[in-house]
């Protein structure tokens, strides 16, 4: 066998070469190996670190975004410096820092149904670190389509999911992909809302990281990977469960009547793209309208339909009244003068507006534009946004 | 008595809960009783039909109920069954 490496590159990763089953031929097939990360983000970034201090030879980065401070709470790749910075960018400086004997390239992209393939069909194994339906179903579909193995894990408040799909196996077969596990998504009305998102920080650490380790061994073949299994961790609890991912007949790709040969439309899918469904619009006051008025003396009543731990974050004098208890506290919403409500983004006291109007006859009410984040930005900079 | 875990998107329907005990004998029954203590739970899991909702898996240990006898496989005193759904990230 031909040493590809350096004498730096040797004593770089020595600990891998005195690894029996590992040794040079794994870390041989490890630099010669291209691997895409889609997203630099939480889950990205252990990912990223890890395959870069590895050793894989080419790391591919997709990620069209920028950082942001609250991005730090679980984005461990990047620092304060670099908030407002390309995360792609930034990702591939950190990461060449880390180890200067590997490529890097950087697709500051949306990854789209237009380009998947293209991006995919240039890496030999791709490593899913995205945080949406529409997403994950487009770099499902495209690793199937472009016969590329994908290695998933998705994390949620303190819950984790981790697998290897599309595995190409030593007989010449795939493993089940994630269509075998979820033909279709949940429709939106059924996901969670802004306001029941949420992660613990040290997930994605975990979770990325063992998704790390999968393309490792994926690329070197050592070990057993997740093929065909489904690792599920509750960070809560310490539950740890394996479950078994079989083949689904009803997949549309390779199920026993496969309907789906090309990409299609991800947001259409998922129920988010095309007409908005038309909901009745509803009155609105503006921030600026609204400090106005407070400021003559003829406040209206505010009414703050969020959940008490948002209330604890940033709060602006209204009475909190979560959506659920709306309905149990009609004695405290007046019919006879002006009532303002407000939630986070204006979604949520829209919906509520819409119910009292509908079935508690109310006419009074309106809904405050751009909700406690409007107020924010044009009001009150004081508070802090979430 | 036989369990139940619930993941972590439908547990605002449960008060919070992570877990659910019955004494049922099969994946339907236990099911059912789950949906009677927690109403709100219904539409996550069962279509209009009564059928379990496609983006929603079932296991009884570590295999898929599709793999056994479905809603109506059997279990035995002790087994952990569990409800799988779809997570996708930060979003959703």
């Amino acid at each position: 066998m031909v040493n590809p490496f350096t004498k730096a590159e040797l004593e770089r990763y020595s600990r891998h070469l005195i690894i029996p089953e590992f040794n040079l031929e794994g870390q041989r097939k490890l630099k010669e190996a291209k691997v895409l990360v889609i997203g630099s983000g939480g889950l990205g970034s252990p990912m990223l670190m890890y395959l870069a201090a590895a050793g894989v030879g080419h790391i591919g980065i997709v990620d069209f975004d920028v950082i942001e401070d609250h991005n730090l709470q679980r984005q461990v790749l990047f620092d304060i410096n670099q908030v407002g910075a390309s995360k792609a960018q930034s990702a591939k400086e950190r990461i060449l820092g880390l180890n200067p004997h590997i490529d890097v390239t950087v697709h500051e992209t949306r990854i789209t149904s237009e380009n998947a393939l293209e991006l995919i069909e240039q890496y030999d194994v791709v490593a899913d670190g995205t945080d949406n339906f529409p997403t994950r179903y487009l770099v499902n579909d495209a690793c199937v389509l472009a016969g590329k193995t994908n290695v998933y894990a998705s994390i949620y408040r303190f819950e984790g999911q981790c697998s290897v799909f599309n595995y190409l196996r030593p007989d010449g077969t795939r493993g089940p992909n994630y269509r075998d596990l979820f033909p279709s998504p949940p429709p939106p009305g059924l996901v969670p809302s802004c306001s029941e998102g949420g992660v613990i920080g040290v997930l994605p650490g975990i979770l990325g990281s063992l998704q790390a380790l999968e393309v490792i061994k994926v690329i070197s073949g050592v070990g057993d990977v997740l093929d065909g299994r489904l690792f599920l961790f509750d960070a809560a609890t310490f539950g740890t469960r394996t479950l078994k991912v079989r083949p689904n007949a009803k997949n549309p790709l390779t199920g026993e009547h496969p309907t789906q040969t090309a990409l299609i439309d991800y947001e259409m899918f998922c129920g988010l793209g095309g007409a908005p469904k038309e909901e009745r619009p509803v009155k609105e006051i503006t921030p600026a309208a609204l400090d106005a008025i407070g400021k003559k003396g003829e406040a209206p009543v505010l009414i703050d339909v969020r959940e008490p731990y948002e209330f604890a974050i940033a709060e602006m004098g209204g009475v909190l009244m979560p959506v659920d208890s709306v309905p149990e506290r009609l004695t405290e919403i007046p019919k006879d003068r002006p009532v303002v409500i407000h939630c986070r983004s204006g979604v949520r006291s829209a919906r509520v507006i819409r119910m009292l109007e509908d079935q508690h006859g109310y006419d009074n009410l309106l809904n405050l534009k751009g909700g406690i984040l409007g107020w924010q930005e044009d009001v009150d900079p004081s508070l802090a946004r979430y | 008595m036989n369990a139940i875990i619930i993941p972590t998107p439908l547990r605002k329907f449960t008060g919070g809960a992570g877990r659910f005990e019955s004494p049922a004998e099969s994946v339907q029954d236990l099911l059912e009783d789950l949906v009677q203590s927690h109403e709100g739970l219904r539409p996550h899991l069962f279509d209009n039909g009564g059928d379990l909702r496609s983006f929603i898996r079932v296991y009884v240990g570590d295999e898929d109920i599709h793999e056994l006898d479905g809603t109506a496989t059997r279990l035995s005193a002790g087994t952990e069954v569990s409800i799988i759904p779809a997570i996708a990230g930060g979003i959703a």
